[in-house]
């Protein structure tokens, strides 16, 4: 067992003899159950940061969206000098550390493939450095180049029809949480311990081909975590030893974080479950007097606010899948701990409470881990921040908990992720619409013409039959489950290859588990279309060739999000149906398959990409988001939506099951006491029939179609809205997918 | 159980500005009155309506539930739910059986003393916790040129309410130089007073929303031009009904 003096008054005895910050949470923290009257406003500090920082995110936005680039600088842990948001300032920030040397400058990330970053910087007006590009293209492999050596045709040609999408084969897979936790409790030092001692333990009797990665692997976490102790020293930090107070966990912390922000550039870069953690720091420092509770927010906003700075170079193509420059800086908060005690913590309440000291913002990607036993203050608090800010997401405690313990973290919108224990294959998603137009056309893709899936028997009647369309989806679906598998196959193998996470990976325990996180687009839409096929009469429309390229519908259908089971159970079917196909497949490294019923806001280019549909969605329309009915749907207003998505088994979607509403607040109830309460009763009710997620807006349409109108409007500089499992500025989106927004149900009485 | 057929015009699964909490609403078709800021013309036509028996629709209500927590419920409004009172018994019947909480939400205008229309009503009263009660305009003779009916029933009815313990809500439209008249305001909170089960009285302030619909019906919008009343403005009429009285209401980000 080891000790420090830097763990004076902390109880148990497990966290010392082995690296567990779980058994260290749950021996020291202390439950919150009173109201947010404790809480303290901004500091001047935190005032006069903030300030520059809106002011530097206004700029920004001026120049087309991006402040400054490198160029000539290969991002790494110690490529950068020290950055602040404002020199003179310095002094003023209690938490520090940037990606680079200035604030919202986007550092180059050419691992992941060459052509993205380089493109990255050549849409912004930016020249590329022309030996880097030698030595990236001529002395050096990227994992994209990687990827594209290894794709077969019929990956490539299901990737250009769009059938398989937003795949992690040019940039970071993300996704991986580490436990940055670690670097507080422990210090760097006794972690370098800890994985030496794991390398010595590995290759000794027999050294076969996993023996010998785990010993590069395991090298390349020893070197990142070295590197990690330099980064800190730059900005005059030794974190070689445990944090001894307070503000040395927060700045600990957010070093481990740092470090995997300074090295990948993953689509999601989650920040994990901290506040239970912090708490027990403040907390002792507070019971210590050296402590006040404005100064313990001053932290939590500092820390927060670098949160809100995280930023990574995109191409113009990137923003079309994932608008609003999110990073998905996800911080899980609140849950209830295995032996029943709520986690919900007075620094829970302090991460809320900076979207009040500083306004709405979209990141970090704020998730409150919901259960209806949560303290009644803390519920009502958190409904007050959704209905003032719609900055925050909620997903269900209660059916992730048996699954992932009470130490899971969220890994980008919705995904779970056992903290330190798991990291995540991410893989980006299938659509499951166009799939059921191949099966109906033969594989033929009814965009490009194009033969792309295989040469099966197409339809050829006039009036689609149930049977027969489900015959042939069926077989079409364990086509596209398998290009699809194999295809995520090669984009792990050559992401660990050629872009693997050391500094992520070294804060997690090195057996570490792997989840295989696959996801379905275009959910609703195949309900809704087998639901017409079945109750309806549908007349397939073809063009000169006999490509069914439009439909008919005659009669009424039921539609899925009415919580009308004749339709919903096509969804369960298709859940389980899809999921049961993935994991018949091999996947690498063993990794156990998941699936998600997730978007994002690719939902509208998606659409773009897929023919019309029999629920008579026309081409090139939005899909719905993620898991949500489609557009014009429901029709008994938004618990009937809410029983609908509930029915979707989390089980079966382990992944996730992204369900977004918008809700008028007039709507609500008549003053915020009320709106509170209601709110608080439909998520109640909604988690305990064990619906997974819920994105809550709280605003009206009038006020969407005013800030696409006038996005120069001071009030909406910070407007946040929620998609689909995560947040973003409104006026960052583009105009399609303002529209989008704007035409999906907005829930109002009349 | 009898096999009366109520007439839906349609439900709403997340009611929360009718009654207590998060309630189910159902709305009923048919109205007799012709209120000119009605926002649900479509609901006036007395044969319309999807047929329902109340026990498919309570199966239905029930699903809910879980979102009711301590305080919610079913809410039935319309149209004019009392032009329905026989289907309201067996309907409100089912869901006393389980407990859950029921709102009358109406204009009274069938209301009247004469049987066998009172019998059926008291025994309704009996299956319902709580009324809200829309009395548009306090001069029976607006309340006609308003609305095209009279108001000495709907009075009658609240004093009936009263007299029988029946907790109830007042609510009243606020139009612009319609309804937000001073003297009419005081002289409906003196009527007020002289009730004893009176729980809330509510504002709702006019809107807009419903002008679509008059368009798709091809009817002739009355209230063409006339403005939304200001938050002044209710304010006002709020203070003159005593309403909300040393309570502060925050404001939301709508």
């Amino acid at each position: 067992m080891v000790d420090f003096e830097e763990w004076d008054g902390f109880e148990g005895r497990l966290w010392k003899e082995e690296i567990n910050v779980r058994d260290f949470i749950q021996k020291n923290y202390t439950p919150y159950e009173g109201d947010e009257s404790f809480l303290a406003p901004a500091t001047e500090a935190t005032d006069r940061l903030w300030k520059e920082l809106q002011r530097l995110q206004k700029e920004e936005r001026k120049k087309g969206g991006v402040l400054d680039m490198d160029t000539h600088i290969v991002s790494s842990l110690t490529s950068h000098g020290p950055g602040y948001i404002h020199e003179s300032m310095k002094d003023l920030e209690k938490i520090v550390g940037l990606q680079t040397d200035k604030p919202l400058k986007r550092a180059f990330m050419p691992y992941g493939g060459i052509q993205m970053a380089e493109k990255s910087l050549t849409e912004y007006g930016y020249t590329p450095d022309e030996e880097l590009h030698k030595i990236f293209t001529v002395y050096h492999k990227t994992h994209n180049q990687a990827v594209f050596d290894a794709y077969t045709p019929t990956m490539r040609a299901a990737r250009k029809n769009k059938i398989i999408t937003g795949l992690p084969d040019t940039y970071g897979r993300g996704r991986i949480v580490g436990d940055y936790r670690r670097v507080a409790l422990y210090g760097i030092d006794h972690l370098i311990e800890e994985k030496e001692a794991d390398k010595l333990a590995c290759g000794n009797k027999s050294m076969r081909e996993e023996d010998i990665r785990q010993r590069e692997e395991l090298s390349e976490q020893i070197r990142a975590l070295s590197g990690m102790k330099e980064m800190a020293k730059i900005y005059g930090y030794d974190i070689s030893r445990p944090a001894k107070n307070a503000k040395e966990a927060v700045q600990w912390t957010y070093f481990g974080y740092l470090a995997a922000i300074k090295t990948q550039n993953g689509a999601a870069m989650s920040i994990g479950r901290v506040c239970t953690f912090l708490d027990i720091y403040i907390e002792r420092d507070l019971k210590k007097g050296i402590l006040t509770e404005s100064k313990a927010q001053e932290l939590i906003d500092h820390l927060t606010m670098k949160f809100r700075m995280v930023k990574f170079a995109r191409p113009g193509s990137y923003n079309e899948l994932f608008s609003g420059d999110p990073v998905w800086a996800t911080i899980a908060l609140a849950g209830i701990g295995v032996d029943g005690r709520s986690m919900v913590t007075k620094t829970d309440y302090r991460v809320l409470h900076t979207l009040e000291n500083m306004g709405p913002s979209p990141e970090p990607n704020i998730t409150v881990l919901y259960s209806a036993d949560l303290p009644e203050n803390f519920k009502k608090y958190a409904a007050y921040i959704s209905i003032t800010t719609s900055s925050i997401q909620y997903e269900n405690d209660d059916v992730m908990k048996p699954i992932w313990g009470d130490d899971y973290a969220i890994c980008c919108c919705v995904s779970a992720t056992q903290t330190g224990k798991e990291m995540q294959f991410f893989g980006a998603r299938a659509n499951l619409a166009k799939c059921l137009l191949y099966a109906i056309n033969g594989g033929i893709d009814e965009k490009s013409k194009v033969q792309v899936g295989p040469k099966y028997q197409p339809i050829t009647s006039e009036y689609l039959d149930y049977g027969e369309v489900m015959e042939k989806y069926d077989a079409m679906m364990d086509w596209l489950a398998e290009v699809y598998v194999n295809t995520l196959n090669v984009i792990q193998y050559m992401h660990d290859k050629y872009y693997y996470e050391s500094a992520q990976l070294a804060l997690l325990d090195t057996d570490v588990r792997r989840t295989f996180a696959t996801g379905i687009a275009g959910f609703s839409h195949v309900i809704d279309s087998l639901s017409a096929i079945r109750y309806a009469k549908v007349k397939a429309i073809r063009d000169e060739n006999g490509l069914v390229v439009d439909y008919e519908i005659e009669g009424d259908f039921p539609k899925y999000g009415n919580d009308d089971d004749r339709a919903d159970e096509i969804g369960v079917w298709l859940l389980r149906t899809f999921i049961g196909k993935i994991k018949e497949k091999h996947t690498y490294r063993y990794a156990k398959p998941t699936t998600s019923i997730l978007t994002i806001t690719s939902n509208v280019v998606y659409g773009k990409a897929t023919g019309s549909m029999p629920d008579g969605r026309k081409e090139g329309e939005p899909l719905s988001p993620g898991a949500n009915p489609s557009y014009g749907a429901e029709n008994e207003g938004l618990l009937a939506s809410l029983n609908s998505v509930a029915k979707m088994p989390y089980e079966w979607a382990l992944d996730g099951i992204s369900n977004t509403q918008t809700i008028s607040p007039d709507a609500l109830g008549h003053h915020i006491e009320e709106q509170k309460e209601n709110l608080v009763s439909a998520m109640d009710g909604y988690f305990n029939q064990g619906g997974h997620h819920l994105n809550v807006n709280v605003f009206g349409r009038e006020k969407l179609i005013d800030a696409m109108e006038h996005p120069e409007k001071e009030e909406y500089a910070n407007f946040t809205i929620r998609v689909s499992g995560y947040a973003v500025k409104f006026i960052d989106l583009t105009k399609e997918q303002q529209k989008d927004v704007i035409a999906r149900t907005c829930h109002i009485n009349l | 159980m009898g096999k009366v057929i109520g007439r839906i015009h349609s439900l709403e699964s997340f009611g929360s500005v009718d009654g207590p909490g998060v309630r189910f609403v159902v709305f009923l078709q048919g109205c007799r009155m012709r209120c000119k800021f009605c926002h649900n013309p479509e609901s006036w036509s007395i044969d319309k309506g999807e047929p329902w028996t109340a026990e498919a629709l309570f199966k239905k209500a029930y699903r809910y539930k879980n979102y009711w927590g301590k305080d919610g419920g079913i809410t039935v409004c319309g149209g004019e739910p009392l032009l329905q009172v026989d289907f309201l018994i067996e309907f409100f019947g089912l869901a006393k059986e389980k407990n859950v909480h029921t709102v009358i939400d109406t204009a009274g205008n069938p209301f009247t003393r004469e049987e066998p229309w009172i019998s059926k009503f008291a025994e309704l009263m009996k299956l319902t916790d709580l009324f809200l009660l829309d009395i548009k305009e306090i001069d029976s003779a607006r309340h006609k040129s308003l609305t095209g009916h009279g108001n000495e029933n709907i009075l009658e009815m609240a004093r009936y309410l009263s007299d029988h313990g029946k907790d109830m809500w007042i609510r009243h439209v606020l139009v612009p130089n319609l309804t937000d008249e001073k003297e009419g305001l005081k002289k409906l909170d003196r009527f007020l007073s002289t009730l004893k089960t009176v729980k809330r009285v509510e504002i709702l302030p006019y809107h807009t929303m419903g002008v679509f619909k008059y368009d798709r019906l091809g009817i002739k919008y009355p209230l063409e031009g006339v403005p939304t009343p200001t938050e002044e403005e209710v304010r006002t009429a709020e203070k003159l009904l005593h309403i909300r009285e040393g309570k502060e209401d925050k404001k939301t980000n709508m």
